[in-house]
């Protein structure tokens, strides 16, 4: 049976280059010499490490934990030592460093002690399924790598009406998720019921292009097995980007989700098929995230799909589907990698970059496929019109193109540039050769960079005007202090002088009588000095016969004197002052 | 002709009384124009424009005592954005006032030679330095701003700019460039 489907506007018919890496079965990949474990194979915040370098893991063993809701951990692939935490080549565009945990394989493959739940999903309830979810660290596998749990919890008060499952896999020369249908039909219709049950989904479809028509025959016997009439499998046109979640939900159920919006918001929950087979894995083998199937094409010997353990080298994959092809004095030289399709990937000058949870394909590019080297000179725009016709969006890619290239930030939202899936149909079509996505691309992070800047000179002000609202308050305050300070002083002194003066009346003794101990101590001691003084006094003798300017000189430095002592009083003075305050 | 000087009377101390009491129910606390200035002002607080911070440029702008080119960390960018939001003609940065640095820089503190004069804290505008007398000070680098107020007081000259690093979060796309049939760069940055 199949439901009515809505066509999306836009989109493109591209050369698919899928079969070419169809016709070997899957295998594992080899346990390589070294893992190299991103902390952030995720959308959110990186992993936090738990492990210590030297220290022995086992296979499946949680080696860094999930930092926050919007987050997950990471296991080990393999059991084997940690050998290092620290930066290594990221599967990034930047070709920036990130932190890595290494694990060295000891090949013995040893898997740590795992609960399976097989069978008994139904008695777990949705939160304890998306707590085991979420302890596996899987992740949207289609590429974002949006924590999976976190999908499935769409709120209380939300109610899925549809489960869809993303087998489309619309973007040139990828096959892995058609070859994982293929092989893998059971356990992702197992998956689908788990999920089914954890989103309370009244129905689900799997949406698969008809360019799979092997894996579509492999869904549908899994499906028949199964025998549930809520689960049906939707042949869809292959049509790119059909495989695009929004997209995808727009074709299925006929629903737009809304601007900034989640599918949720519709009723609808999309998962790849890759992450539903994990899901199976977790709940029904208590098994965590450590492997996917990645797809090794364009310039290679014996492009395949390969079961790879996260963490292995790129550069190892592609050794071993035979290297890179060629001819000529060119032979086997890697000009780049491309980390996922040709339309939405992106391109790597490096080889050696780990396989991460998101990484479907490595698209080798040896200057040899002609479809890979497709871009040209670029022209000026000749306002055809041909980007906003595929756009599948609905947008207009000239515009955010002119905003774009002129940095008008503002316009450039005005013309929801947020909306662009970055799925490269204008670029392909365009006739000038224009890269589209890379201006829009540029125009996003340099929002991204004002927004920043923004927020930190906002902080700036609030901190500013902390500060002068602190050094007036210390100001004041110390004001305060001083004022308090001199008001006591006074008061004391009036008291004193109170007291003094009753003392004067009731004893009516004489005026030399000092008014307290210390002051008669001190009377006593300014007493002794003079005595001694005047026993010290001594007359100069050279003072006779002294002529006039020998008088003027001796009385200039004995002023001088007089100055440097009085002044050297008045600083000891002021030192005491400073120092008693 | 009586009656017509009554009304028009009435009316205009019925229309007096309204617009007093509008004076004083709907009066605007402080410049709304200064607040606005300021929010377009990148805030480093730095007082290259001549004046003791970025408030004080902004209230110079409202009053027309300041032209809107004197800040070099906003760059082009403010001048632009200064000019739009008061319908003034876009001018060239003063060069009395400095340069635009093309990079973002950050200071930080050689925590072997500081000795603690706390001269730097006193000197920073949005208190990023933390430290005591005879402590060792050090600067929080996510809000310093990089106006290098705090490098002439430091007596030991332990105060050092550095740019501030990208990392991954704020790793940003490049601009194309411009491409053309005469442009050799166009082949190295095709994709």
């Amino acid at each position: 049976m199949m439901g009515k489907l809505f066509n999306f506007l836009g989109g493109i018919h591209i050369p698919q280059h899928k079969d070419v890496s169809t016709s070997s079965k899957v295998v594992s990949a080899k346990i390589p010499q070294r893992l190299i474990l991103p902390l952030s194979q995720h959308i959110g915040s990186p992993s936090k490490p738990l492990v210590e370098i030297g220290q022995r893991v086992l296979k499946g063993e949680k080696i860094a934990n999930a930092d926050g809701y919007v987050s997950a951990p990471l296991h080990a692939p393999t059991s084997g030592q940690i050998e290092d935490i620290g930066d290594y080549p990221l599967p990034h565009p930047s070709g920036m460093l990130g932190q890595c945990i290494v694990i060295k394989p000891d090949n013995k493959d040893e898997w740590t002690s795992l609960t399976p739940h097989a069978g008994d999903y139904k008695t777990l309830n949705p939160s304890e399924l998306r707590n085991i979810i979420r302890s596996s660290g899987i992740v949207g596998l289609g590429g974002a790598g949006f924590p999976t749990a976190i999908k499935h919890n769409p709120g209380p008060e939300r109610e899925i009406e549809t489960l869809i499952l993303n087998g489309s896999e619309c973007e040139p020369y990828i096959t892995c998720d058609d070859m994982l249908m293929r092989e893998r039909a059971k356990e992702i219709v197992c998956g689908l019921l788990i999920i089914k049950h954890a989103v309370q989904a009244k129905k689900c479809v799997i949406a698969i292009e008809d360019n799979k028509p092997i894996a579509i025959q492999s869904m549908q016997a899994a499906v028949k097995e199964f025998a549930d009439s809520n689960i049906q499998v939707t042949v869809i046109p292959t049509i790119y980007p059909a495989g695009s979640e929004k997209q995808l939900i727009f074709t299925i159920t006929g629903k737009e989700v809304p601007k900034n919006g989640l599918p949720f918001q519709v009723g609808v929950v999309c998962q790849n098929v890759g992450t539903t087979a994990a899901v199976y894995r977790a709940i029904n083998h208590g098994e965590p995230l450590i492997s996917r199937y990645v797809t090794v094409t364009g310039d290679v010997k014996n492009p395949k799909n390969l079961d790879v353990l996260f963490g292995t080298s790129a550069h190892e994959l592609i050794e071993q589907c035979g290297g890179a092809t060629g001819n000529g004095e060119n032979n086997g030289d890697i000009r780049r990698i491309i980390i996922g399709g040709p339309m939405m990937g992106f391109a790597m000058q490096q080889v050696a970059i780990p396989i991460i949870k998101t990484s479907n394909c490595i698209l080798v590019d040896a200057n040899q496929s002609k479809d890979l080297q497709k871009r040209k000179f670029t022209m000026p725009c000749i306002r055809c019109g041909s980007c906003a016709d595929v756009c599948p969006v609905n947008l207009l890619p000239q515009q955010l193109y002119w905003f774009s290239k002129a940095q008008e930030l503002d316009r450039i939202q005005e013309y929801n540039l947020f909306d662009c899936i970055e799925c490269g149909c204008c670029d392909t079509v365009c006739p000038s050769h224009i890269p589209l996505v890379q201006y829009y691309r540029f125009a996003k992070s340099e929002i991204w960079k004002r927004e920043r800047e923004t927020q930190k000179s906002d902080v700036a002000r609030e901190r500013h005007e902390f500060r002068q609202f602190r050094v007036e308050r210390d100001k004041s305050e110390k004001a305060e202090k001083l004022r308090q300070k001199k008001a006591a002083l006074k008061e004391r002194e009036i008291k004193k002088d109170k007291e003094s003066s009753k003392a004067l009346e009731n004893e009516g003794s004489s005026e030399t009588k000092p008014k307290q101990p210390k002051n008669a101590a001190i009377l006593a001691a300014m007493e002794r000095v003079k005595a001694k003084k005047k026993n010290q006094q001594v007359t100069p003798k050279n003072t006779d016969d002294l002529t006039d300017a020998q008088k003027k000189l001796v009385k200039e430095i004995d002023d001088r004197r007089a100055n440097q002592r009085k002044n050297n009083m008045s600083d000891a003075n002021q030192k005491n002052e400073s120092n008693s305050e | 002709m009586l009656s017509a000087i009554l009304v028009v009377g009435i009316l205009a101390s019925v229309f007096g009384l309204i617009l007093g009491f509008a004076a004083i129910r709907f009066k605007v606390e402080g410049d709304p124009l200064v607040e606005k200035i300021d929010k377009l002002l990148p805030q480093t607080q730095c007082g290259q424009c001549g004046y003791p911070g970025c408030k004080p440029y902004a209230e110079a702008i409202a009053n027309e005592t300041a032209e809107i080119n004197q800040c070099p960390p906003g760059g082009e960018q403010t001048i632009h954005d200064l000019a739009d939001l008061l319908d003034r003609d876009i001018l060239e940065l003063n060069p009395d006032n400095g340069e635009v640095s093309e990079e973002k820089t950050v200071v930080y503190i050689d925590e072997e030679t500081c000795i603690g004069c706390t001269l730097c804290i006193q000197a920073c505008p949005i208190d990023a330095i933390v430290g005591a007398a005879k402590q060792m000070h050090t600067i929080i680098e996510s809000e310093c701003t990089g106006c290098d107020l705090c490098i002439p007081p430091c007596p030991v000259d332990c105060i050092h700019i550095k740019p501030v690093e990208t990392e991954l979060k704020t790793w940003q796309w490049d601009k194309p460039a411009i491409l053309g049939i005469n442009n050799p760069s166009s082949k190295a940055n095709a994709r």
